[in-house]
């Protein structure tokens, strides 16, 4: 019996024993699995946050890459003679290819297959002798023949997809008719023409130097849908010397005409019966003869190249009394020998220009860059860019062809252009602009981030202004003088607003506040200045009450005396304003402002903007510089009241001193969160991006920027990445104000432990 | 000897009355601030009486609710061609509310009180807010069913209401078939069509399913048509009533009672049925959906995203700033590093939350989204289903914004719990873990609820992030609702801030919006200043429990 129990007991005591093992083992599992959890997740949520800095520098870095040019495939190019002309379709897999033997051929441009092929002249002894092409939307080709004629084609495509894949088939279209215009007997040497929809102009040059102006204009019938032909005819003045290059602008409106003495003429052919001469300049650099020119997208800059390889943009600018002039507006990084051809892109302000010597380079004209220059086994006699530019057709002189892929996804972005004076095309000087799109598709984008830079810090710089010496002054006093039961109450209150979202505060200052100050203009001003005499008023008032009266009263409760005077204050003011402005300044002040000081005035300007920035930025320094004056400890305060010093002076020459850091870092923190508020001056500026440091005038902050633009950008686009940037810009101030400040904070709390 | 002037301007006084002042400025605004929003916001539902009154000398009648005066200068009034009287300086000028937009082309207009004639309040005068083109205002004339005028007699004003109650009713009825049965179908016949899609992506469609799926259209079809059937009989029976409402210029004009959504004489009120005006008012601004671009009408699908958004942003921000913050402080050792992820983690406070919208845009929507679509949704695309901004993009994002205050007040917390404790729970055998989870963050939790507190309450007034990442001014359907799988993250939603923004920025009626968005404000304000206040409370509660282990 007692054997039986015993033997249960030690068997209950050893399965015990097993079961703590067991429970013990089971706790450290536990353990382990909960610290590998957390060590994985803290430190997973850590680098997740540094994503952020990694993850925008990763969508920036692409911006600043150069672009790259990679062979592709090389064939011998099919025909006898050396094309006259050369064009690539939207996808850049089909050329065209034209000789002056009239020979034309489509073929694919991966390995020179042929597709179609033919000729364009019927009779033996005509030749070819110009070509000029178009803008792919039009796709037309001008050719120019021996005998005074001018065949117009159109290069058609037409899409099909068998089967899913994309299947192209080109042909040839004669929107003016198959037969060639005569514009005159005499072989034409050089050619120009543009044609849409409605009109073609063709501006011809013959052996006898006449440069001749022929237009045909569509006309439909309504009712029969038959197409006629309207001509009309102009002649240009003469040019002295013999006529190098023609070229005419998208619009048909302006022709540029170099002739062998290296002087570029610019006319306007608006009214092709009589073509104005606008301007005429030498644009040689030097006695190096113009070698190549081209016609950057949009028609209104020419890209110039001479034999010593040098690169220069012209175009017109219009001066104060509305005339034209050719300018030079930059230089580009040259090639080493003779440029002999430029390409322009077709959509981007950027182009392509090889050399006798047998190099290449690829730029872009607003960004000022180079962003590719390759050295090639042979020079390339002539070359096409496929409209989206990323395929390059190279024909060299032994006829030989080599296709180029080339990535080159962002040439509009330089620092140069992202930060300094940038000429924009009919600009009339260097400047820094945003406009980052417009309606037009070749419209020449604007990215310069200093006006918005300038407008974030302007704001900043006033809101600065106005909650820097309220909060300052404001945690002072409620630090150091305040009536302790009172602090206790007013340092929630004040920090409460920090919690106040600032979609509001931007919603009243843009609704509320600044239609007010732009009624009560002069009331305000006065409400600013008379603010701090009131203070003064209610010292002086304070200290001549009878002592009987002022000794009862506790101390540190100025503040709450001085808040009936302050609103007596405002209210006297505000009712002054309207009728002293009326009486001083015409009864109406932004108006006196724009007229008599000349200077802009918006109802939404950077007044309300500092004031409105201001409210939301005086919590956050206020409640930090509190803190700081509050932990000075107090033997400090008490020593020096102890020798003799009054409470201002102690303020002054221990207090503050001894906390100025922690202000320092209050300021900085503050400015962070300046620099960096989004909604307030979306919401209560008027988002011009103009660089004025006018205090009537609005702005347009680089943070309120990305708020407008980032839902229409264009995902990996330029615009896209440079609002990334803009956002690893602001993320890289504030983090830099931020951090600042924090290791300042630390130093004064290690400091305030060793006191 | 000093005087008594020296004495002042040396004991410093004056400053110190500057500093003084600053504090007070400070006060003002504050008090200023929340004082104008409540005025404003309140003041939106109270039924203002409606003027009657002659302008321009007698050659208009003007029927309205004075929403606003002011005093200015004469010259503001001759440049803009008003004739105002000599020697006049400043002059008084009202905006008054007079609605009728599709007869004036402006619901509001200022009236200058020279050229006004004396102001009345007449008890008849009728204000009826309708579905769109604002309110109207005039004097009710009469009746008519079916195009036939009831007799006019005494009793016009409670026939009206009578008749007001059955529009509503029936409108209910309307909006409820339209929106759940329909909705529903709707939403089957495009999972219907998914589910086919999916079927030819995986390239072995079978016969059958595809009849299946057929068959199951066909129903849908057919339920939609009896639903469509129902509705457009009480369309019929909707558009049964008008009335005849003559406005101030005396022109009689017909309106639909169906369009009509409330009807009320203010200057006929007593001050308990203006308090039940009121409270109905409140009541639809809360639970209604807004109307005529967002301008009337109530804010409920705000109010529904805004509170989503912040739970579903708590679920995330809550374990993940707890982990963090327990790594930081009792896992990771204290070193260089930790000092610099702190101090980091603290500055990304700081950092403007538009960097983090942008940040949510690129990585979550376009770069998370658009794998994901193409791994699980690939039968909706081009179409996007999470590669295009939404809930679960937003509250992420808003998330990884908020983190920062959550690690920072549990990491205070862990260092408040007194090491004494700490050391206790080890010296009984507990191991770290158990000493963490039994101890340790139990007397750390008042902290991390500050923590999550405050989070939620920067969350909830955040804008400038969430117009990237989901946010939309009309939300088509909210994101909790009767289809499977109920709670749908990848919608789009309403947000409370976003609507003050919306409305009070871009809609073009803003003098109309003004005052919805200052009772929106004011919801919002409410919202927050409340939860700040009870972090701040529960801050001030652990202090002195914590202080009181301490001794």
């Amino acid at each position: 019996m007692t054997e039986r129990l015993h033997n249960t007991l030690i068997g209950a005591i050893q399965a015990d024993g097993l079961l703590t093992r067991r429970y013990a083992l089971w706790r450290r599992i536990k353990d382990v699995l909960f610290r590998w959890l957390v060590n994985v997740g803290g430190l997973l949520i850590i680098a997740a946050i540094g994503l952020i800095f990694v993850y925008l520098l990763y969508v920036v870095v692409p911006l600043f890459r150069g672009a790259s040019a990679e062979p592709g495939a090389a064939y011998p190019l099919a025909g006898a003679e050396p094309p006259l002309a050369l064009v690539l379709d939207e996808y850049g897999e089909i050329g065209f290819s034209v000789a002056a033997d009239g020979r034309y051929r489509f073929f694919r441009t991966d390995s020179g297959a042929e597709i179609a092929s033919g000729t364009l002249l019927d009779r033996v002894g005509v030749r070819l002798t110009a070509a000029a092409t178009t803008e792919p939307a039009q796709g037309i080709v001008a050719l120019g023949d021996s005998e005074g004629g001018v065949r117009l084609l159109r290069l058609a495509y037409d899409l099909n997809y068998p089967d899913g894949k994309r299947q192209i088939t080109p042909r040839l279209e004669y929107p003016y008719g198959a037969e060639p215009i005569m514009v005159g007997e005499q072989p034409l040497l050089r050619l120009a023409a543009r044609a849409d929809e409605d009109a073609a102009t063709m501006i011809t040059a013959d052996a006898t130097g006449r440069l001749q102006l022929t237009r045909l204009e569509r006309r439909e019938n309504q009712f029969t849908g038959e197409v006629q032909l309207e001509r009309i005819a102009g002649v240009l003045p003469e040019i002295p010397a013999l006529i190098r290059e023609l070229v005419l602008d998208p619009t048909q409106r302006s022709l540029f005409v170099l002739d062998a003495t290296g002087t570029l003429h610019l006319f306007d052919v608006t009214d092709q019966a009589a073509p104005q001469p606008i301007d005429a300049v030498d644009v040689r650099t030097g006695a190096a003869e113009i070698t190549a020119l081209g016609l950057l997208s949009g028609g209104l800059s020419l890209v110039l190249g001479d034999a010593a390889g040098r690169l220069e943009q012209w175009f017109a600018v219009r001066d104060e009394h509305n005339r034209y002039t050719l300018r030079r507006v930059r230089e580009f990084p040259a090639l080493p020998t003779a440029i002999s051809g430029i390409v322009p892109e077709h959509y981007r302000k950027g182009f392509v220009a090889f050399d006798r010597g047998g190099s290449f380079g690829i730029y872009h004209a607003t960004a000022e860059r180079q962003l590719e220059h390759q050295p090639l086994a042979h020079p390339m006699a002539a070359a096409a860019l496929a409209p989206r530019a990323d395929r390059l057709l190279a024909v060299h002189a032994d006829r030989s062809a080599q296709l180029w892929a080339i990535d080159n996804r962002h040439p509009e972005v330089s620092w140069r252009a992202l930060w300094g004076k940038v000429w924009y095309e009919s600009r009339a000087e260097p400047e820094f602009i945003w406009q980052s799109s417009s309606a037009s598709a070749d419209f020449e984008p604007k990215y310069s981030l200093t006006p918005l830079a300038f407008g974030s810090l302007k704001a900043a710089f006033y809101s600065m202004l106005f909650a820097v010496p309220l909060a300052i002054l404001g945690a002072m006093y409620t630090a150091y003088f305040m009536n302790p039961r009172l602090r206790h109450f007013v340092k929630p209150s004040i920090e409460i607003m920090a919690a106040l979202p600032t979609v509001i505060l931007g919603f009243l200052a843009g609704l509320w506040l600044a239609p007010f100050i732009e009624r009560n203009l002069l009331g305000t001003f006065l409400l600013l200045l008379s603010l701090p005499l009131a203070c003064l008023l209610g010292s002086l008032l304070w200290a001549r009450l009878p002592e009987a009266l002022t000794q009862r009263t506790r101390p540190g409760l100025e503040a709450l005396l001085l808040l009936p005077l302050f609103l007596g204050t405002g209210w006297l003011c505000l009712r002054l304003g309207i009728p002293l402005e009326a009486a001083l300044f015409d009864g109406n002040l932004p108006h006196w402002v724009t007229e008599r000081l000349g200077l802009g005035f918006d109802q939404r300007n950077s007044l309300v903007v500092g004031i409105a920035v201001g409210v939301a930025v005086i919590p956050t320094i206020f409640s930090i510089s509190e803190d700081a004056i509050y932990e000075v400890p107090r033997h400090l305060t008490v020593g020096s009241l102890a020798l003799g010093a009054t409470r201002w002076q102690t303020m002054l020459r221990v207090v503050l001193l001894t906390a100025s850091p922690g202000i320092f870092s209050a300021v900085m923190i503050g400015l962070g969160r300046a620099v960096g508020e989004t909604m307030i001056v979306l919401m209560a500026t008027g988002n011009t991006p103009i660089m004025d440091m006018n205090l009537f005038q609005g702005l347009r902050a680089l943070s309120a920027n990305i708020a407008v633009e980032m839902p229409e950008a264009e995902v990996d686009s330029t615009h896209y990445r440079i609002l990334f940037l803009a956002a690893l810009v602001l993320f890289s101030v504030t983090f830099l104000f931020n951090t600042v400040a924090e290791l300042v904070r630390q130093r004064l709390r290690q400091r305030y432990s060793n006191l | 000897m000093h005087g008594p002037r020296q004495n002042w301007m040396q004991s410093g006084a004056p400053w110190i009355w500057l500093t003084a002042g600053a504090v007070s400025v400070s006060l003002l605004i504050v008090f200023g601030l929340l004082g104008l929003i409540i005025w404003n916001g309140l003041g939106h539902f109270w039924p203002a009486p409606v003027a009657a009154f002659a302008s321009d000398r007698g050659a208009t009648q003007v029927l309205g609710q004075i929403t606003g005066e002011e005093t200015v200068p004469r010259h503001i009034l001759t440049d803009a061609g008003e004739p105002v009287p000599e020697g006049m300086m400043l002059v008084r000028r009202y905006l008054v509310k007079s609605g009728n937009r599709e007869l004036q082309g402006a619901d509001f207009a200022w009236y200058v009180e020279p050229a006004m004639g004396p102001i009345s309040f007449p008890a008849d005068a009728v204000v009826l807010e309708r579905e769109d083109w604002g309110n109207f205002y005039g004097y009710l004339v009469a009746i008519k069913e079916q195009g036939v005028t009831l007799a006019a007699d005494a009793a016009l004003w409670p026939e009206l209401t009578a008749r007001l109650a059955r529009r509503h009713e029936l409108r209910d009825r309307v909006r409820s078939i339209e929106r759940d049965a329909i909705g529903a179908i709707n939403y089957a016949l495009e999972q219907l069509r998914l589910d086919r899609r999916t079927l030819e992506l995986a390239g072995n469609a079978g016969a059958a399913e595809l009849e299946a799926i057929t068959v199951r259209e066909r129903a849908l079809e057919q339920r939609y048509a009896t639903q469509a059937a129902e509705l457009a009989t009480l369309r019929q029976e909707l558009a049964r009533d008008a009335l005849v409402i003559r406005t101030a210029a005396g022109a009689e004009v017909e309106l639909p009672l169906t369009k009509i959504v409330r009807a009320y004489r203010p200057n006929a009120m007593g001050l308990f049925a203006k308090l039940g005006h009121y409270a109905g008012k409140v009541h639809e601004f809360i639970l209604d959906d807004p109307r005529e671009a967002n301008t009337e009408g109530g804010i409920f699908p705000a109010i529904f995203g805004t509170v989503l958004l912040v739970i579903v942003m708590s679920i995330f921000v809550t374990p993940l700033g707890i982990i963090a913050a327990v790594y930081l402080r009792e896992y990771a050792r204290q070193n260089l590093l930790t000092r610099l992820v702190r101090i980091a983690v603290n500055n990304l406070a700081g950092v403007p939350s538009i960097v983090y919208g942008v940040f949510g845009l690129g990585f979550f929507v376009y770069f998370l989204g658009g794998s994901i679509d193409q791994l699980f949704y690939a039968e909706r695309l081009p179409i996007p289903t999470f590669g295009t901004p939404g809930m679960l993009w937003s509250s992420l994002t808003l998330a990884l914004l908020t983190v920062p205050v959550v690690i920072v007040a549990t990491e205070e917390g862990l260092t408040r719990v007194p090491r004494a404790i700490r050391e206790g729970s080890l010296a009984l055998g507990a191991t770290q873990a158990e000493t963490l989870l039994r101890t340790v963050l139990p007397m750390a939790t008042p902290a991390m609820i500050t923590g999550l507190i405050l989070a939620v309450a920067r969350a909830a007034g955040e804008v400038a992030p969430l117009m990237m990442v989901g946010v939309v001014k009309l939300a088509p359907a909210l994101p909790l609702d009767g289809n499977p799988p109920f709670l749908h993250l990848d919608r789009k939603f309403m947000h409370l801030g976003f609507h003050i923004y919306d409305v009070g920025f871009q809609s073009p009626n803003v003098e109309a919006a003004r005052p919805l968005v200052y009772a929106t404000a004011l919801l919002l304000v409410l919202v927050i200043v409340t939860l700040n206040l009870a972090a701040i409370a529960l801050r001030q509660r652990l202090r002195k429990a914590y202080s009181a282990a301490d001794t």
